[in-house]
């Protein structure tokens, strides 16, 4: 463990600790593992390359608590058509008027997550902060420690839930700098399906931190369709803990776009904790301006014969950083684990950078894997064969850019979610024919 | 309607064209040939307006412009198409968007209104027809997984949809078996007219049993060395190109 160099804003953070409507054991634990940690130093192994702290420091006073909201619309976030349930937060906290479940409690339960700790709802009990890495990560344990508010999805047996949740987060900095924390809880029952899509943006000016944390668990036989857009403005800073324990014969799909924002760092932890399970995560930062992304992504195959792969791609324009860091582990006993994993990136603009390292630990012996990470320019070849056919330069750069980012697309079952997606990408690209 | 004179050009430190002079009219069917490494490529190369060769003397002039000053995109909205060597496989594009793309660029160019859905269809399925090419393959990937064959017949395709004035033919037999080879030149020959021109760049004889030239150019070391007629292109077959060599040595 590094030695923490940032002692007086965690100190600050501590001693400005709000207090909250849900107590709960695990809230102290959490205060001791993040005084413990610290904030990552620019040495520490896993924020080498994404100075969190430095620009916590620079930008952020836990002085001055979280100012509440007076947003009055948030049309401009919602995916048109998107016939869902809603819930949406604003500075961390529950907006009721916005929010919207229509799905039946016979299928699926949808609550704040401070409500389903007030009903004492059993599944919380059981695995509210089970597999979180408080312990290693400091914003997990922050999280824990401090989270304003969050959600609680709770999915029946032999369930398909056919309308997708809809979860919108919002930080508005209209008034003062924002800081919230906020929390998913979501447990899938044996046999149940259910599509997800989180949403991330913000408004206003002034700076907004936002630490968020999630926990699925997928039981058996159950499915979750995972889409995450991060679509902030260029004065937020974002952390997602996401950690998904599937069980046997489940079946996870994840899609995490990245778009906007200052400084986002994505720690996305799949425990594949049974067999026969396949898993597909996805991702897509499509970079401008000086926004840093960072994507670090653990698949853990705990048991034997399951099935991951993963793509994550990305586009670096203006100044801006990508990062991408893989880690696959096969346990001694996951025999039979087919892992892939491949990061590609393509460098447009000379300013903008991209560090991208795979991690492979393998301690089965009768297992495929296969990683491959590239970063490049885009293919001069192919660019001179669309432009020898009349095809303008910007445009054949665009046709060749979304050609690349389109692909990890495919997967998406939701029309309209796939069309709202294909048409920010296609936005984002200047792809205009 | 194309005229080359005194064309020199190198690719970094390597001249390769030393004085090319060519006149091409419309109606007429040009063959470049020449042995390996003599600057046939590197012409079309030239011609179409690849970024990494340097033209260090001479001027192409095609229908009144100066060629060489325009980008590939504006060279191909003039009316010049190269059907390439090894054609680029693109995933994620479909030929049929990618065509839509260029040909609606080219119009808009030419100041004309932008094909429909329903029009470009129409278009499509004909010129499909004439170059012999199947819609599955067109759904697909911009020659992604294609035999070499089908990405010859693609180029044609191409060719037949753009409707070009000119057309750059880059060893175009190259990797064909005999069938393919007499598709794709039925193709060409299909789109001849007295109002385009086709320069065929070929190594061997075969192809121009198929495309008939109107006159045959031998390129050795960036010069045309010897042209004559469609003979020239047999008895270059019978010979080889080692007599061509030896003349233009002596002078």
């Amino acid at each position: 463990m590094s030695t923490p160099v940032t002692r007086d804003l965690v100190t600050e953070i501590i001693e400005n600790q709000p207090v909250f409507d849900v107590a709960h054991s695990s809230r102290t634990l959490a205060w001791e593992q993040f005084k413990k940690l610290g904030l990552p130093s620019a040495k520490h192994e896993e924020y080498r390359f994404t100075p969190i702290t430095r620009h916590l420091e620079k930008n952020f006073s836990w002085t001055s608590g979280n100012p509440e909201s007076t947003l009055s619309s948030i049309s401009e976030f919602l995916i048109p058509q998107l016939d869902a349930n809603v819930i949406v937060l604003v500075n961390g906290r529950f907006n009721a008027l916005h929010s919207k479940i229509v799905s039946l409690e016979s299928e699926v339960t949808i609550t704040t997550l401070s409500e389903a700790f007030r009903k004492e709802h059993p599944a919380v009990k059981e695995y509210f902060n089970k597999n979180l890495n408080t312990e290693t990560d400091a914003f997990a344990a922050l999280n824990t420690a401090g989270w304003h508010e969050g959600v609680f999805i709770h999915v029946q047996e032999n369930t398909a839930v056919s309308k997708p949740i809809f979860i919108l987060q919002v930080n508005d900095g209209s008034q003062s700098p924002v800081i919230s924390q906020t929390r998913i809880l979501g447990v899938l029952e044996k046999g149940s399906n259910i599509s997800i899509i989180e949403k991330s943006d913000s408004t206003g000016n002034q700076t907004a931190f936002h630490n968020f944390a999630e926990e699925w668990i997928i039981k058996e036989n159950a499915h979750l369709e995972y889409c995450k857009i991060q679509n902030d403005t260029g004065k937020v800073c974002q952390v997602s803990n996401s950690v998904i324990h599937q069980a046997s014969n489940s079946k996870l799909n994840t899609f995490t776009l990245t778009l906007d924002g200052q400084l986002i760092r994505n720690n996305l932890h799949i425990l594949i904790d049974g067999e026969n399970c396949e898993s597909h995560f996805y991702g897509l930062y499509l970079l401008a301006g000086s926004t840093h992304a960072d994507n670090h992504t653990v698949v853990d195959h705990r048991k034997p014969n399951s099935f991951s792969n993963e793509m994550y791609k990305g586009i670096m324009d203006g100044n801006s950083k990508g990062v991408f860091n893989g880690k696959i582990y096969v346990r001694p006993h996951a025999q039979k684990t087919n892992a892939f994993q491949s990061n590609r990136n393509i460098i447009v603009s000379d300013t903008a950078t991209v560090n991208t390292k795979p991690q492979l630990e393998i301690w089965a012996d009768d297992v495929k894997c296969s990683h491959g990470c590239t970063s490049g320019q885009l293919d001069e070849e192919a660019l001179f064969y669309l432009r020898s056919r009349g095809i303008s330069e910007t445009n054949a750069k665009a046709m060749l850019l979304y050609a690349f980012a389109a692909e990890v697309l495919e997967p998406i079952q939701n029309e309209t979610l796939k069309a709202y997606l294909d048409n920010l990408i296609a936005e984002r690209l200047h792809k205009n024919f | 309607m194309l005229s080359i004179k005194n064309l020199q050009a190198k690719i970094g430190e390597k001249q390769i064209l030393n004085g090319i002079d060519l006149k091409v009219n419309a109606g007429e069917v040009h063959a470049i040939m020449g042995p390996n490494g003599s600057g046939k490529s590197t012409l079309a190369s030239v011609l179409s307006g690849r970024e990494e060769y340097e033209v260090t003397d001479g001027e192409v002039d095609f229908l009144g412009k100066d060629l060489l000053e325009l980008s590939p995109e504006d060279r191909a909205r003039e009316g010049i198409f190269m059907a390439f060597q090894y054609p680029v496989e693109i995933p994620g594009v479909s030929t049929i968007n990618f065509m839509k793309t260029a040909l609606n660029q080219i119009r808009e160019y030419r100041g004309q209104q932008a094909l429909d859905a329903v029009s470009f269809l129409q278009l499509m399925k004909e010129k499909m027809k004439l170059v012999e090419i199947d819609q599955s393959l067109l759904n697909r990937s911009l020659n992604e997984g294609f035999s070499g064959g089908e990405k010859k017949r693609n180029e044609i395709f191409q060719m037949a949809m753009l409707e070009p004035k000119l057309a750059l033919l880059d060893e175009t037999d190259s990797g064909l078996d005999i069938d393919a080879l007499r598709i794709v030149a039925n193709g060409v020959n299909k789109l001849r007219n007295k109002n385009n021109a086709v320069v065929v760049v070929t190594h061997y004889q075969r192809l121009l049993d198929y495309i008939v030239p109107d006159y045959v150019h031998v390129l050795y070391k960036g010069k045309i060395v010897k042209s004559g007629t469609k003979e020239l292109a047999l008895e270059l077959e019978a010979k080889g190109y080692d007599w061509i060599k030896s003349e233009a040595t002596v002078a």
